[in-house]
């Protein structure tokens, strides 16, 4: 699984970092940072959903 | 002007439409779950008609969709009430701009909102809530729950985040409680002035004597530089004052209600606090309590789902009912504190999503766990059937929650 977040679309939502804190963060401003690009086995599920609820189309998941 | 539920000349059924139960969606909305498809012709109040989307899916899909224009002003932008006019003589905040206008203004807000921030909030909102329990409680039964409770909780908050003083709630909740409720486009405006008039003087302020908090932060670093003007920064200041505390006041009600007519998910509640975060998605979801914010007009032809939208028409995206799709939610009628579902759409989706949700969710959990604490004997001091709800055209709640315990 590789997981990538475009930080200028972005809209600070948090859902991500809600859902999956071991893989995605957001900056003293806000905007999303992915903390394990390469997520383990046991963030995998996390990371899906993550992507699945991101609002703004930021965060993307390949398989 | 009245609503009205039976099916006006257009032949499209009227949409919105008055709940009268606090936590089941208006009975006339089955017509448009018991229909093929997921995007249905409504007609507005005033007679005009929208096109409204009401499954899960399409619901995403539009409302990431940029050709779905948030641009009130626009002339086919759908609106669900004459109250909603009282704005289009105004500049919007950002939750009126599309992009590439809205992103810049959202982002200058979000560093306050991170699901990192607000976690750090916890112990002050703890001592907010306990400190307002404590006073209902010493008061002693029976008590309105709204005024005690529901509204000053999520009010002092957001007075805190955004450096307001609470001193002043008296006036903003009663013009922000007229600006979200005024029947007509005349009380919103006059609502609008007051709430203008307060907040300018607060940035006023805070350029001269500079003070904390969200409010004070957009003048250093937004206003004073020039990247906003004043007349923008009050209206951002309306907006996040408005919605940051009449949503979570009028969830708080809801939740109540609702869990004291569902005693045995109470009750699981009760017996496994670990259940609240979960508990708050399914109420969340199931109360959904902001069907006009998905109100959208499109800007190009969009053809979804076998159908065109028109350049020009209006889209209501209901959330309400998309987060009763029967596709995605299994027994969606059902209220179950253990579904955990937060793919639901109460907070909207696509670029608008609520930028406040994680606090929302934060006071919520606080207040439940709180109210489950102090006072395990609460219920309703009057029949449900009893209760004045608000009607479907805004904020769905209620003005007055009598309790006792």
């Amino acid at each position: 699984m590789r997981v990538t977040a475009d930080r200028e679309v972005c809209v600070g939502a948090g859902m991500c970092a809600l859902t999956a804190p071991q893989v995605f963060d957001q900056d003293e401003d806000g905007v999303v940072t992915v903390l394990a690009a390469e997520p383990g086995e046991d963030a995998r599920a996390a990371a899906r959903e993550a992507g699945s609820l991101c609002p703004s189309g930021a965060v993307r998941i390949t398989e | 002007m009245t609503e009205t539920t039976t099916t006006p000349p257009s032949g499209a059924p009227a949409f919105p439409t008055d709940r009268t139960c606090p936590y089941r969606l208006p009975e006339n909305y089955d017509t448009f779950r018991a229909e093929e498809g997921t995007l249905h012709r409504v007609t507005l109040y005033d007679g005009r008609t929208a096109w409204l989307a009401t499954g899960h899916d399409i619901a995403r899909r539009l409302l990431a969709d940029p050709r779905m224009s948030s641009d009130r002003l626009h002339p086919g932008f759908p609106a669900t009430s004459e109250r909603i006019k009282g704005f289009r003589d105004r500049r919007p905040a950002f939750i009126g701009l599309d992009p590439p206008e809205h992103g810049p203004r959202r982002r200058m807000t979000i560093s306050e909102f991170t699901v990192r921030r607000i976690k750090g909030m916890r112990p002050d909102i703890e001592s907010i809530v306990h400190g307002f329990l404590d006073e209902m409680i010493a008061a002693g039964p029976p008590a309105d729950l709204v005024t005690r409770f529901a509204l000053p909780v999520p009010s002092m908050v957001i007075c805190r985040l955004l450096g307001v003083p609470y001193a002043d709630h008296d006036f903003f909740q009663d013009a922000s409680r007229r600006l979200i409720q005024s029947p007509d486009a005349a009380g919103t405006r006059a609502a609008r002035d007051e709430l203008e008039e307060y907040l300018g003087g607060l940035v006023d302020e805070l350029r001269r004597n500079p003070g904390s908090g969200l409010l004070q932060t957009l003048v250093t670093e937004q206003l004073e530089p020039g990247t906003i003007d004043r007349e923008e920064l009050v209206a951002t200041a309306i907006l996040l004052l408005v919605a940051g505390h009449e949503t979570t006041a009028s969830m708080t009600s809801l939740s109540v209600i609702t869990l004291l007519e569902h005693p045995e998910q109470l009750a699981a509640l009760r017996e496994d606090r670990s259940l609240i975060p979960g508990a708050v998605e399914e109420l969340l979801r199931y109360l959904s309590i902001a069907d006009f914010v998905g109100s959208r007009v499109a800007t190009d032809d969009i053809e979804i789902d076998g159908q065109l939208i028109r350049a020009g028409e209006g889209v209501i995206v209901a959330s309400s009912l998309a987060n009763r799709d029967s596709s995605v939610f299994e027994g969606p009628d059902t209220f179950d504190v253990r579904r955990g579902a937060r793919n639901h759409l109460a907070f909207g989706y696509g670029v608008h999503q609520c930028l406040g949700q994680n606090l929302a969710r934060l006071e919520l959990e606080i207040i439940l766990d709180a109210l489950l604490t102090r006072l395990p004997t609460l219920r309703l001091a009057a029949p449900v059937e009893e209760l004045t709800l608000r009607p479907a055209t805004t904020i769905q709640g209620v003005n007055e929650l009598p309790v006792t315990w």
